[in-house]
Protein backbone atom coordinates (compact mmCIF):
# COMPACT_ATOMS: atom_id res chain seq x y z
CA UNK A 1 0.00 0.00 0.00
CA UNK A 2 1.49 3.31 -1.05
CA UNK A 3 1.68 6.69 0.99
CA UNK A 4 -1.36 8.00 -0.76
CA UNK A 5 -3.15 5.17 0.05
CA UNK A 6 -2.56 5.36 3.65
CA UNK A 7 -3.68 9.32 4.11
CA UNK A 8 -6.88 8.77 2.39
CA UNK A 9 -8.22 6.57 4.98
CA UNK A 10 -6.80 9.06 7.44
CA UNK A 11 -9.20 11.55 5.13
CA UNK A 12 -11.35 12.84 8.26
CA UNK A 13 -8.06 13.53 10.04
CA UNK A 14 -6.63 14.97 7.38
CA UNK A 15 -9.79 17.47 6.39
CA UNK A 16 -9.72 18.28 10.61
CA UNK A 17 -6.07 18.80 10.83
CA UNK A 18 -5.76 21.16 7.82
CA UNK A 19 -8.72 22.59 8.52
CA UNK A 20 -7.45 23.77 12.30
CA UNK A 21 -4.00 24.81 10.95
CA UNK A 22 -6.03 27.38 7.97
CA UNK A 23 -8.43 28.34 10.51
CA UNK A 24 -5.40 28.98 13.19
CA UNK A 25 -3.39 31.73 9.94
CA UNK A 26 -7.41 33.07 9.94
CA UNK A 27 -7.13 33.64 13.62
CA UNK A 28 -3.81 35.10 13.13
CA UNK A 29 -4.64 37.70 10.65
CA UNK A 30 -8.16 38.57 11.41
CA UNK A 31 -8.33 38.95 14.93
CA UNK A 32 -11.26 38.09 17.02
CA UNK A 33 -13.49 39.45 14.68
CA UNK A 34 -13.58 36.59 12.48
CA UNK A 35 -14.73 34.30 15.37
CA UNK A 36 -18.24 33.32 14.26
CA UNK A 37 -17.47 32.82 10.78
CA UNK A 38 -14.39 30.71 11.96
CA UNK A 39 -16.63 28.92 14.00
CA UNK A 40 -19.41 28.25 11.26
CA UNK A 41 -16.01 26.67 8.70
CA UNK A 42 -15.59 24.72 11.75
CA UNK A 43 -18.99 23.15 11.91
CA UNK A 44 -18.58 22.94 8.26
CA UNK A 45 -15.27 20.90 8.77
CA UNK A 46 -16.84 18.26 11.02
CA UNK A 47 -19.62 17.77 8.48
CA UNK A 48 -17.30 17.24 5.84
CA UNK A 49 -15.41 14.93 8.30
CA UNK A 50 -18.68 13.07 9.68
CA UNK A 51 -18.89 12.09 6.00
CA UNK A 52 -15.71 11.07 5.37
CA UNK A 53 -15.86 9.06 8.65
CA UNK A 54 -18.57 7.22 6.82
CA UNK A 55 -16.46 5.44 4.02
CA UNK A 56 -14.55 3.08 6.05
CA UNK A 57 -10.98 2.19 4.20
CA UNK A 58 -9.29 -0.68 6.03
CA UNK A 59 -5.36 -0.76 7.59
CA UNK A 60 -3.16 1.91 7.32
CA UNK A 61 0.16 3.05 7.77
CA UNK A 62 1.66 -0.83 8.71
CA UNK A 63 -1.34 -1.38 11.36
CA UNK A 64 -0.82 1.66 13.48
CA UNK A 65 -4.63 3.36 12.26
CA UNK A 66 -7.70 1.25 11.50
CA UNK A 67 -11.32 2.66 9.82
CA UNK A 68 -13.77 0.43 10.50
CA UNK A 69 -17.60 0.09 11.18
CA UNK A 70 -16.65 0.95 14.98
CA UNK A 71 -14.85 3.82 14.25
CA UNK A 72 -17.18 5.04 11.67
CA UNK A 73 -19.72 4.73 14.36
CA UNK A 74 -17.87 6.47 16.93
CA UNK A 75 -16.61 9.32 14.69
CA UNK A 76 -19.82 10.26 13.38
CA UNK A 77 -21.20 10.49 17.18
CA UNK A 78 -17.88 12.35 18.37
CA UNK A 79 -18.04 14.82 15.10
CA UNK A 80 -21.52 15.33 15.52
CA UNK A 81 -21.16 16.21 18.84
CA UNK A 82 -18.11 18.60 18.60
CA UNK A 83 -19.87 20.40 16.04
CA UNK A 84 -23.09 21.14 18.38
CA UNK A 85 -20.27 22.61 20.84
CA UNK A 86 -19.21 25.03 18.06
CA UNK A 87 -22.43 25.77 17.49
CA UNK A 88 -23.64 26.25 21.20
CA UNK A 89 -20.22 28.42 22.76
CA UNK A 90 -20.54 32.17 20.63
CA UNK A 91 -23.08 33.73 22.44
CA UNK A 92 -22.55 32.37 25.62
CA UNK A 93 -18.58 33.92 25.49
CA UNK A 94 -20.01 37.31 23.77
CA UNK A 95 -22.74 37.53 27.15
CA UNK A 96 -19.59 36.98 29.24
CA UNK A 97 -17.81 39.92 28.79
CA UNK A 98 -16.48 39.61 24.96
CA UNK A 99 -14.12 36.94 25.66
CA UNK A 100 -15.32 35.31 22.54
CA UNK A 101 -12.18 34.30 20.34
CA UNK A 102 -11.46 32.78 17.83
CA UNK A 103 -9.15 29.85 19.12
CA UNK A 104 -11.69 28.01 20.54
CA UNK A 105 -13.07 26.20 17.18
CA UNK A 106 -9.90 25.47 16.39
CA UNK A 107 -8.98 24.05 19.67
CA UNK A 108 -12.52 22.07 19.27
CA UNK A 109 -10.99 21.22 15.84
CA UNK A 110 -7.73 19.85 17.18
CA UNK A 111 -9.28 17.92 19.64
CA UNK A 112 -11.69 16.49 17.13
CA UNK A 113 -8.22 15.17 15.35
CA UNK A 114 -7.36 13.57 18.51
CA UNK A 115 -10.36 11.78 19.33
CA UNK A 116 -11.06 10.39 15.88
CA UNK A 117 -7.49 8.71 16.54
CA UNK A 118 -8.68 7.64 19.65
CA UNK A 119 -11.49 5.35 18.39
CA UNK A 120 -8.92 4.44 15.16
CA UNK A 121 -6.10 3.43 17.28
CA UNK A 122 -5.13 -0.31 16.34
CA UNK A 123 -1.70 0.52 18.46
CA UNK A 124 -0.31 1.62 21.51
CA UNK A 125 1.46 4.76 19.80
CA UNK A 126 -1.85 6.10 17.82
CA UNK A 127 -3.61 5.24 21.47
CA UNK A 128 -1.22 7.36 23.13
CA UNK A 129 -0.55 10.71 21.01
CA UNK A 130 -4.84 10.47 20.18
CA UNK A 131 -5.80 10.48 23.87
CA UNK A 132 -3.33 13.46 24.54
CA UNK A 133 -4.20 15.41 21.61
CA UNK A 134 -7.74 15.46 22.90
CA UNK A 135 -6.02 16.37 26.49
CA UNK A 136 -4.24 18.66 25.96
CA UNK A 137 -6.82 20.56 23.60
CA UNK A 138 -9.21 20.26 26.65
CA UNK A 139 -6.82 21.48 29.30
CA UNK A 140 -6.95 25.09 27.22
CA UNK A 141 -10.51 24.86 26.85
CA UNK A 142 -11.41 24.14 30.65
CA UNK A 143 -9.70 27.54 31.13
CA UNK A 144 -11.24 29.13 28.56
CA UNK A 145 -12.45 31.97 30.22
CA UNK A 146 -8.48 33.46 31.21
CA UNK A 147 -10.21 36.26 33.46
CA UNK A 148 -13.03 34.04 35.51
CA UNK A 149 -10.94 32.28 38.80
CA UNK A 150 -13.22 29.63 38.32
CA UNK A 151 -12.36 28.61 35.05
CA UNK A 152 -8.81 28.78 35.67
CA UNK A 153 -9.13 26.45 38.95
CA UNK A 154 -11.38 24.30 36.87
CA UNK A 155 -8.32 24.25 33.61
CA UNK A 156 -5.42 23.59 36.75
CA UNK A 157 -7.23 20.65 38.21
CA UNK A 158 -8.37 19.04 34.97
CA UNK A 159 -4.69 19.35 34.27
CA UNK A 160 -2.65 17.89 37.34
CA UNK A 161 -5.65 14.94 37.56
CA UNK A 162 -5.46 14.53 33.61
CA UNK A 163 -1.65 14.52 33.34
CA UNK A 164 -1.01 11.86 36.65
CA UNK A 165 -4.17 9.80 34.44
CA UNK A 166 -1.86 10.20 31.51
CA UNK A 167 1.08 9.00 33.37
CA UNK A 168 -0.62 5.70 34.76
CA UNK A 169 -1.49 5.08 31.20
CA UNK A 170 2.09 5.67 30.17
CA UNK A 171 3.26 3.60 32.44
CA UNK A 172 0.58 0.56 31.62
CA UNK A 173 1.47 0.72 28.33
CA UNK A 174 5.27 0.60 29.17
CA UNK A 175 4.55 -2.93 30.99
CA UNK A 176 2.40 -4.21 28.25
CA UNK A 177 5.13 -3.66 25.54
CA UNK A 178 7.85 -5.14 27.46
CA UNK A 179 6.18 -8.18 28.67
CA UNK A 180 4.22 -8.72 24.98
CA UNK A 181 7.39 -7.46 23.13
CA UNK A 182 4.86 -5.25 21.00
CA UNK A 183 2.88 -2.48 20.81
CA UNK A 184 0.44 -3.49 18.06
CA UNK A 185 -3.22 -4.51 19.45
CA UNK A 186 -3.33 -8.29 17.50
CA UNK A 187 0.10 -8.64 18.80
CA UNK A 188 -0.04 -7.96 22.12
CA UNK A 189 -3.60 -10.46 22.23
CA UNK A 190 -1.26 -12.82 20.56
CA UNK A 191 1.03 -12.47 23.52
CA UNK A 192 -1.97 -12.45 26.19
CA UNK A 193 -3.33 -15.74 24.43
CA UNK A 194 -0.11 -17.47 24.15
CA UNK A 195 0.16 -18.67 27.99
CA UNK A 196 -1.20 -17.96 31.36
CA UNK A 197 -0.75 -13.79 32.25
CA UNK A 198 1.82 -12.96 33.86
CA UNK A 199 2.23 -10.64 36.60
CA UNK A 200 3.73 -7.45 34.74
CA UNK A 201 1.29 -8.33 32.26
CA UNK A 202 -1.64 -7.38 34.84
CA UNK A 203 -0.12 -5.00 35.89
CA UNK A 204 -0.32 -3.33 32.47
CA UNK A 205 -3.76 -4.00 31.89
CA UNK A 206 -4.50 -2.41 35.33
CA UNK A 207 -2.69 0.18 34.80
CA UNK A 208 -3.80 0.89 31.08
CA UNK A 209 -7.21 0.62 32.48
CA UNK A 210 -7.18 2.86 35.10
CA UNK A 211 -5.68 5.77 33.21
CA UNK A 212 -8.64 5.21 30.17
CA UNK A 213 -11.43 4.76 33.42
CA UNK A 214 -9.80 8.71 34.48
CA UNK A 215 -11.10 9.64 30.88
CA UNK A 216 -14.58 8.00 30.95
CA UNK A 217 -14.51 9.68 34.60
CA UNK A 218 -15.37 6.37 35.93
CA UNK A 219 -15.39 5.92 39.76
CA UNK A 220 -12.66 5.49 41.58
CA UNK A 221 -10.88 8.18 38.97
CA UNK A 222 -14.27 10.41 38.99
CA UNK A 223 -12.69 12.81 41.68
CA UNK A 224 -11.97 15.77 38.92
CA UNK A 225 -15.34 15.64 37.60
CA UNK A 226 -17.75 17.41 39.32
CA UNK A 227 -15.28 20.25 39.86
CA UNK A 228 -13.97 20.89 36.31
CA UNK A 229 -17.71 20.78 35.20
CA UNK A 230 -18.91 23.61 37.61
CA UNK A 231 -15.79 25.30 36.71
CA UNK A 232 -15.61 25.16 33.51
CA UNK A 233 -17.61 27.31 30.78
CA UNK A 234 -20.76 25.95 30.19
CA UNK A 235 -20.42 25.26 25.97
CA UNK A 236 -17.22 23.87 27.37
CA UNK A 237 -19.05 21.25 30.21
CA UNK A 238 -21.42 20.29 27.56
CA UNK A 239 -18.14 19.11 24.97
CA UNK A 240 -17.04 17.19 27.84
CA UNK A 241 -20.22 15.71 28.56
CA UNK A 242 -20.50 14.35 24.93
CA UNK A 243 -17.64 13.74 22.31
CA UNK A 244 -14.49 12.78 24.82
CA UNK A 245 -17.07 10.52 26.90
CA UNK A 246 -17.19 8.36 23.33
CA UNK A 247 -13.96 8.74 22.48
CA UNK A 248 -12.75 7.47 25.87
CA UNK A 249 -15.44 4.94 25.22
CA UNK A 250 -14.91 3.58 22.00
CA UNK A 251 -10.98 3.77 22.95
CA UNK A 252 -11.45 1.49 26.04
CA UNK A 253 -13.76 -1.00 24.24
CA UNK A 254 -10.96 -0.95 21.10
CA UNK A 255 -8.12 -1.94 23.66
CA UNK A 256 -10.27 -4.33 26.09
CA UNK A 257 -11.63 -6.35 22.72
CA UNK A 258 -8.64 -6.09 20.22
CA UNK A 259 -5.82 -6.19 22.75
CA UNK A 260 -6.84 -7.57 25.86
CA UNK A 261 -9.42 -10.03 24.60
CA UNK A 262 -8.06 -12.99 25.55
CA UNK A 263 -7.55 -12.00 29.49
CA UNK A 264 -11.16 -10.87 29.67
CA UNK A 265 -11.28 -12.87 32.66
CA UNK A 266 -9.10 -10.60 34.21
CA UNK A 267 -10.30 -7.55 33.04
CA UNK A 268 -13.70 -7.95 33.42
CA UNK A 269 -13.34 -7.86 36.95
CA UNK A 270 -12.22 -4.33 37.19
CA UNK A 271 -15.07 -3.16 34.42
CA UNK A 272 -17.83 -4.76 36.76
CA UNK A 273 -16.34 -2.89 39.72
CA UNK A 274 -15.88 0.13 38.07
CA UNK A 275 -19.53 -0.16 36.34
CA UNK A 276 -21.34 -0.79 40.07
CA UNK A 277 -19.00 1.58 41.72
CA UNK A 278 -19.81 4.64 39.16
CA UNK A 279 -23.56 4.08 39.48
CA UNK A 280 -24.08 3.92 43.06
CA UNK A 281 -21.60 6.87 43.40
CA UNK A 282 -23.22 8.81 40.98
CA UNK A 283 -26.50 7.94 42.44
CA UNK A 284 -26.15 9.06 45.53
CA UNK A 285 -23.23 11.76 45.69
CA UNK A 286 -25.69 13.59 43.16
CA UNK A 287 -28.49 13.77 45.85
CA UNK A 288 -27.25 16.85 47.90
CA UNK A 289 -26.09 19.05 44.62
CA UNK A 290 -27.25 22.70 44.58
CA UNK A 291 -25.66 23.54 40.98
CA UNK A 292 -27.30 22.14 38.14
CA UNK A 293 -23.64 21.64 36.17
CA UNK A 294 -22.48 19.73 39.80
CA UNK A 295 -25.55 17.69 39.43
CA UNK A 296 -25.16 16.79 35.42
CA UNK A 297 -21.70 15.71 36.26
CA UNK A 298 -22.89 12.95 38.36
CA UNK A 299 -25.49 12.01 36.17
CA UNK A 300 -22.58 11.66 33.45
CA UNK A 301 -20.31 9.25 36.40
CA UNK A 302 -23.73 7.67 36.86
CA UNK A 303 -24.16 6.89 32.99
CA UNK A 304 -20.83 6.27 32.61
CA UNK A 305 -21.30 3.03 35.14
CA UNK A 306 -24.50 1.69 32.94
CA UNK A 307 -22.48 1.56 29.65
CA UNK A 308 -19.84 0.11 31.85
CA UNK A 309 -21.82 -2.94 32.51
CA UNK A 310 -22.40 -3.26 28.79
CA UNK A 311 -18.63 -4.10 28.31
CA UNK A 312 -18.41 -6.51 31.16
CA UNK A 313 -21.12 -8.29 28.70
CA UNK A 314 -18.55 -8.51 26.22
CA UNK A 315 -16.87 -12.18 25.71
CA UNK A 316 -14.99 -13.90 23.10
CA UNK A 317 -17.61 -14.39 20.19
CA UNK A 318 -20.53 -12.49 21.80
CA UNK A 319 -20.65 -8.80 20.16
CA UNK A 320 -23.70 -7.89 21.55
CA UNK A 321 -21.72 -6.40 24.74
CA UNK A 322 -20.42 -4.35 22.71
CA UNK A 323 -23.01 -3.56 20.56
CA UNK A 324 -24.97 -2.31 23.64
CA UNK A 325 -22.61 0.41 24.52
CA UNK A 326 -22.45 1.99 21.57
CA UNK A 327 -25.97 1.96 21.58
CA UNK A 328 -25.96 3.44 25.00
CA UNK A 329 -23.33 6.19 24.02
CA UNK A 330 -25.58 7.34 21.19
CA UNK A 331 -28.31 7.83 22.95
CA UNK A 332 -26.44 9.52 25.93
CA UNK A 333 -24.81 11.90 23.94
CA UNK A 334 -28.17 13.37 22.48
CA UNK A 335 -29.32 13.45 26.10
CA UNK A 336 -26.61 14.84 27.83
CA UNK A 337 -26.15 17.96 25.00
CA UNK A 338 -30.03 18.75 25.17
CA UNK A 339 -29.18 18.88 28.82
CA UNK A 340 -26.79 21.00 28.67
CA UNK A 341 -28.37 23.47 25.74
CA UNK A 342 -31.58 24.19 28.33
CA UNK A 343 -28.48 24.74 30.83
CA UNK A 344 -27.35 27.49 28.57
CA UNK A 345 -30.65 29.52 28.40
CA UNK A 346 -30.67 29.85 32.50
CA UNK A 347 -30.29 33.39 32.22
CA UNK A 348 -31.64 35.74 35.14
CA UNK A 349 -33.06 39.20 34.21
CA UNK A 350 -30.14 40.54 32.88
CA UNK A 351 -28.97 38.09 31.03
CA UNK A 352 -26.35 36.53 33.29
CA UNK A 353 -26.11 32.50 33.78
CA UNK A 354 -26.87 31.43 36.42
CA UNK A 355 -26.64 27.77 37.61
CA UNK A 356 -28.50 26.62 41.24
CA UNK A 357 -31.26 24.45 40.86
CA UNK A 358 -33.83 26.53 43.05
CA UNK A 359 -33.55 29.03 40.06
CA UNK A 360 -35.64 26.52 38.23
CA UNK A 361 -38.63 26.46 40.43
CA UNK A 362 -41.62 27.19 38.48
CA UNK A 363 -40.04 27.37 34.93
CA UNK A 364 -43.33 25.20 33.77
CA UNK A 365 -45.27 29.14 34.18
CA UNK A 366 -42.79 31.48 32.59
CA UNK A 367 -41.23 29.12 29.77
CA UNK A 368 -43.09 26.20 29.62
CA UNK A 369 -41.38 24.87 26.37
CA UNK A 370 -38.13 24.93 27.91
CA UNK A 371 -39.40 23.27 30.95
CA UNK A 372 -41.04 20.35 28.85
CA UNK A 373 -37.49 20.08 26.96
CA UNK A 374 -35.78 20.28 30.36
CA UNK A 375 -38.31 17.57 31.74
CA UNK A 376 -38.19 15.16 28.66
CA UNK A 377 -34.22 15.18 28.92
CA UNK A 378 -34.27 14.42 32.72
CA UNK A 379 -37.13 11.56 32.55
CA UNK A 380 -34.88 9.98 29.46
CA UNK A 381 -31.68 10.12 31.87
CA UNK A 382 -33.67 8.68 34.60
CA UNK A 383 -34.51 5.40 32.02
CA UNK A 384 -38.36 6.26 32.38
CA UNK A 385 -39.85 3.93 29.68
CA UNK A 386 -41.81 6.08 27.23
CA UNK A 387 -38.76 8.03 26.61
CA UNK A 388 -35.50 6.60 24.64
CA UNK A 389 -32.88 6.73 27.67
CA UNK A 390 -35.28 3.53 28.94
CA UNK A 391 -33.66 1.88 25.76
CA UNK A 392 -30.29 2.84 26.55
CA UNK A 393 -30.79 0.67 30.07
CA UNK A 394 -32.83 -1.86 28.65
CA UNK A 395 -29.90 -2.87 25.90
CA UNK A 396 -27.06 -2.90 28.13
CA UNK A 397 -29.27 -4.65 31.22
CA UNK A 398 -30.25 -7.34 28.89
CA UNK A 399 -26.41 -7.65 27.24
CA UNK A 400 -25.62 -8.46 30.66
CA UNK A 401 -28.05 -10.69 31.13
CA UNK A 402 -27.45 -12.52 28.36
CA UNK A 403 -23.97 -12.86 29.58
CA UNK A 404 -24.68 -14.48 32.72
CA UNK A 405 -24.12 -11.55 34.98
CA UNK A 406 -27.64 -10.98 36.06
CA UNK A 407 -26.53 -9.88 39.72
CA UNK A 408 -24.94 -7.32 37.93
CA UNK A 409 -28.02 -6.00 36.66
CA UNK A 410 -29.95 -6.10 38.76
CA UNK A 411 -28.08 -4.20 41.46
CA UNK A 412 -28.03 -1.74 37.89
CA UNK A 413 -31.34 -1.56 38.12
CA UNK A 414 -32.10 -1.10 41.77
CA UNK A 415 -29.36 1.78 41.68
CA UNK A 416 -31.28 3.67 38.33
CA UNK A 417 -34.26 4.17 41.17
CA UNK A 418 -32.04 5.98 43.48
CA UNK A 419 -30.49 8.12 40.49
CA UNK A 420 -34.05 8.73 39.31
CA UNK A 421 -34.83 10.73 42.41
CA UNK A 422 -32.83 13.52 41.95
CA UNK A 423 -34.27 13.68 38.15
CA UNK A 424 -37.62 13.63 39.13
CA UNK A 425 -36.53 16.46 41.83
CA UNK A 426 -35.80 18.78 39.40
CA UNK A 427 -38.93 18.40 37.30
CA UNK A 428 -40.50 18.61 40.51
CA UNK A 429 -38.84 21.88 41.11
CA UNK A 430 -39.71 22.90 37.81
CA UNK A 431 -43.45 22.12 37.73
CA UNK A 432 -44.47 22.52 41.45
CA UNK A 433 -42.77 25.03 43.38
CA UNK A 434 -43.53 28.60 43.48
CA UNK A 435 -41.86 30.75 40.60
CA UNK A 436 -38.45 31.91 40.58
CA UNK A 437 -37.57 35.08 39.10
CA UNK A 438 -38.90 34.56 35.63
CA UNK A 439 -35.16 33.86 33.01
CA UNK A 440 -34.25 36.42 30.63
CA UNK A 441 -36.11 35.66 27.55
CA UNK A 442 -33.65 34.59 24.72
CA UNK A 443 -34.13 34.78 21.10
CA UNK A 444 -31.60 32.45 20.01
CA UNK A 445 -33.50 30.82 17.08
CA UNK A 446 -30.17 27.98 16.54
CA UNK A 447 -29.95 26.99 20.18
CA UNK A 448 -34.40 26.73 20.22
CA UNK A 449 -33.90 24.55 17.21
CA UNK A 450 -31.25 22.18 18.66
CA UNK A 451 -33.23 21.65 21.95
CA UNK A 452 -36.09 20.76 20.04
CA UNK A 453 -34.52 18.42 17.72
CA UNK A 454 -32.86 16.71 20.66
CA UNK A 455 -35.97 16.65 22.46
CA UNK A 456 -37.79 14.79 20.09
CA UNK A 457 -35.11 12.31 19.51
CA UNK A 458 -35.06 11.16 23.10
CA UNK A 459 -38.80 11.34 22.78
CA UNK A 460 -41.17 8.28 22.33
CA UNK A 461 -40.66 9.23 18.39
CA UNK A 462 -36.64 8.45 18.78
CA UNK A 463 -38.39 4.71 18.63
CA UNK A 464 -38.67 5.23 15.26
CA UNK A 465 -34.59 5.28 15.21
CA UNK A 466 -33.99 2.22 16.92
CA UNK A 467 -33.80 -0.40 13.81
CA UNK A 468 -31.62 1.77 12.59
CA UNK A 469 -29.45 2.30 15.75
CA UNK A 470 -29.55 -1.59 16.11
CA UNK A 471 -28.20 -2.14 12.62
CA UNK A 472 -25.02 0.55 12.69
CA UNK A 473 -24.04 -0.54 16.47
CA UNK A 474 -24.30 -4.41 15.52
CA UNK A 475 -22.06 -3.49 12.52
CA UNK A 476 -19.77 -1.74 14.43
CA UNK A 477 -19.68 -4.41 17.43
CA UNK A 478 -19.11 -7.14 14.61
CA UNK A 479 -15.46 -5.02 13.15
CA UNK A 480 -13.89 -5.62 16.18
CA UNK A 481 -14.41 -9.38 16.36
CA UNK B 1 26.27 -6.02 35.89
CA UNK B 2 23.50 -4.29 35.45
CA UNK B 3 20.10 -6.11 33.90
CA UNK B 4 16.52 -5.39 33.36
CA UNK B 5 15.57 -5.64 36.81
CA UNK B 6 17.60 -2.92 38.30
CA UNK B 7 16.10 -0.55 35.41
CA UNK B 8 12.91 -1.53 36.52
CA UNK B 9 12.93 -1.21 39.97
CA UNK B 10 14.37 2.28 39.48
CA UNK B 11 11.94 3.02 36.92
CA UNK B 12 8.95 1.64 39.45
CA UNK B 13 10.53 3.69 42.62
CA UNK B 14 10.67 6.80 40.77
CA UNK B 15 7.11 6.51 39.42
CA UNK B 16 6.10 5.68 42.87
CA UNK B 17 8.11 8.79 44.49
CA UNK B 18 5.83 11.43 41.32
CA UNK B 19 2.78 10.10 42.02
CA UNK B 20 3.39 10.96 45.76
CA UNK B 21 4.84 13.87 44.99
CA UNK B 22 1.50 14.63 43.35
CA UNK B 23 -0.25 13.45 46.54
CA UNK B 24 1.19 14.52 49.66
CA UNK B 25 2.81 17.76 48.43
CA UNK B 26 0.42 20.56 49.98
CA UNK B 27 3.18 23.20 49.50
CA UNK B 28 3.48 24.79 45.63
CA UNK B 29 1.90 23.69 42.02
CA UNK B 30 5.12 23.82 40.41
CA UNK B 31 6.44 20.98 42.55
CA UNK B 32 3.49 19.07 41.42
CA UNK B 33 4.46 19.97 37.17
CA UNK B 34 7.62 18.27 38.38
CA UNK B 35 6.37 15.33 39.63
CA UNK B 36 4.36 14.64 36.29
CA UNK B 37 7.30 14.77 34.54
CA UNK B 38 9.40 12.41 37.19
CA UNK B 39 6.35 9.71 36.09
CA UNK B 40 6.30 10.77 32.71
CA UNK B 41 10.28 10.00 33.02
CA UNK B 42 10.33 6.93 34.68
CA UNK B 43 8.02 5.39 32.25
CA UNK B 44 10.65 6.47 29.55
CA UNK B 45 13.20 4.25 31.60
CA UNK B 46 11.08 1.57 31.40
CA UNK B 47 10.13 1.75 27.24
CA UNK B 48 14.05 2.16 26.65
CA UNK B 49 15.05 -0.90 29.23
CA UNK B 50 12.33 -2.80 27.10
CA UNK B 51 13.65 -1.95 24.10
CA UNK B 52 17.29 -2.77 24.62
CA UNK B 53 16.02 -6.10 26.06
CA UNK B 54 14.08 -6.94 23.60
CA UNK B 55 16.26 -5.98 20.66
CA UNK B 56 13.45 -4.00 19.25
CA UNK B 57 13.23 -0.36 18.18
CA UNK B 58 9.95 0.59 18.83
CA UNK B 59 10.39 1.37 22.86
CA UNK B 60 13.28 4.19 21.75
CA UNK B 61 10.35 5.60 19.38
CA UNK B 62 8.19 5.63 21.88
CA UNK B 63 10.18 7.21 24.44
CA UNK B 64 11.06 10.09 21.84
CA UNK B 65 7.20 10.60 21.71
CA UNK B 66 6.67 10.72 25.29
CA UNK B 67 9.51 13.27 25.57
CA UNK B 68 7.47 15.55 22.84
CA UNK B 69 4.55 15.48 24.07
CA UNK B 70 5.94 16.06 27.82
CA UNK B 71 7.58 19.21 26.59
CA UNK B 72 3.93 20.10 25.09
CA UNK B 73 2.30 19.56 28.43
CA UNK B 74 4.54 20.80 30.60
CA UNK B 75 4.31 24.28 28.29
CA UNK B 76 0.32 23.67 28.73
CA UNK B 77 0.41 23.30 32.20
CA UNK B 78 2.59 26.28 32.90
CA UNK B 79 0.62 28.74 31.07
CA UNK B 80 -2.68 27.36 32.74
CA UNK B 81 -0.72 28.10 36.09
CA UNK B 82 0.02 31.61 35.10
CA UNK B 83 -3.49 32.35 34.24
CA UNK B 84 -3.92 30.62 37.51
CA UNK B 85 -2.01 33.01 39.37
CA UNK B 86 -2.84 36.14 37.23
CA UNK B 87 -6.76 35.79 39.18
CA UNK B 88 -5.81 34.40 42.19
CA UNK B 89 -2.26 35.87 42.94
CA UNK B 90 -1.47 32.60 44.34
CA UNK B 91 -0.02 29.02 43.85
CA UNK B 92 -0.38 27.16 46.68
CA UNK B 93 -2.31 24.30 46.50
CA UNK B 94 -4.01 24.62 50.08
CA UNK B 95 -5.67 27.53 47.83
CA UNK B 96 -7.17 25.78 45.25
CA UNK B 97 -10.16 25.11 46.91
CA UNK B 98 -13.23 27.75 45.23
CA UNK B 99 -14.85 24.78 43.30
CA UNK B 100 -16.24 22.63 45.94
CA UNK B 101 -19.72 21.41 46.51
Amino acid sequence: MDYAQNLLITLPELILSIGAIVLMMVAAYAGDRATRPIGWAAVLLFVAALIASLFPAGIGFGGLYKADAFSAFAKALIYGGAAVSVILAPDFFERRGGQLRAEYPVLLLLSGVGMGMMVSATDLLTLYVGLELQSLAAYVLASFMRRDARSAEAGLKYFVLGALASGILLYGIALLYGFTGTTQFSGIAAAIGAGPLSTGLLFGIVFAMAGIAFKISAVPFHMWTPDVYEGAPTPVTGFFASAPKVAAMGLMVRLTVEAMGPAYESWRQIVIFSALASIVLGAVAAIGQKNIKRLLAYSSINNVGFALIGLAAVQPGRPEGVASVMTYMAIYIVMTLGSFLVVLQMRDAEGNNVETIASLSGLSRTHPALAAAFAVFMFSLAGVPPLLGFWAKFVVFDAAVKAGLWPLAAIGIAASVISAFYYLMIVKTMYFDEPAPAYHRVENKIEGGLIAVTALAVSPLGYFLIPLLADLSTNAAQALF
Amino acid sequence: MIGLQHYLVVSAILFVMGVLGIFLNRKNVIVILMAIELILLSVNINLVAFSAYLHDLVGQVFAMFVLTVAAGEAAIGLAILVIYFRNRGTIAVDDVDRLRG
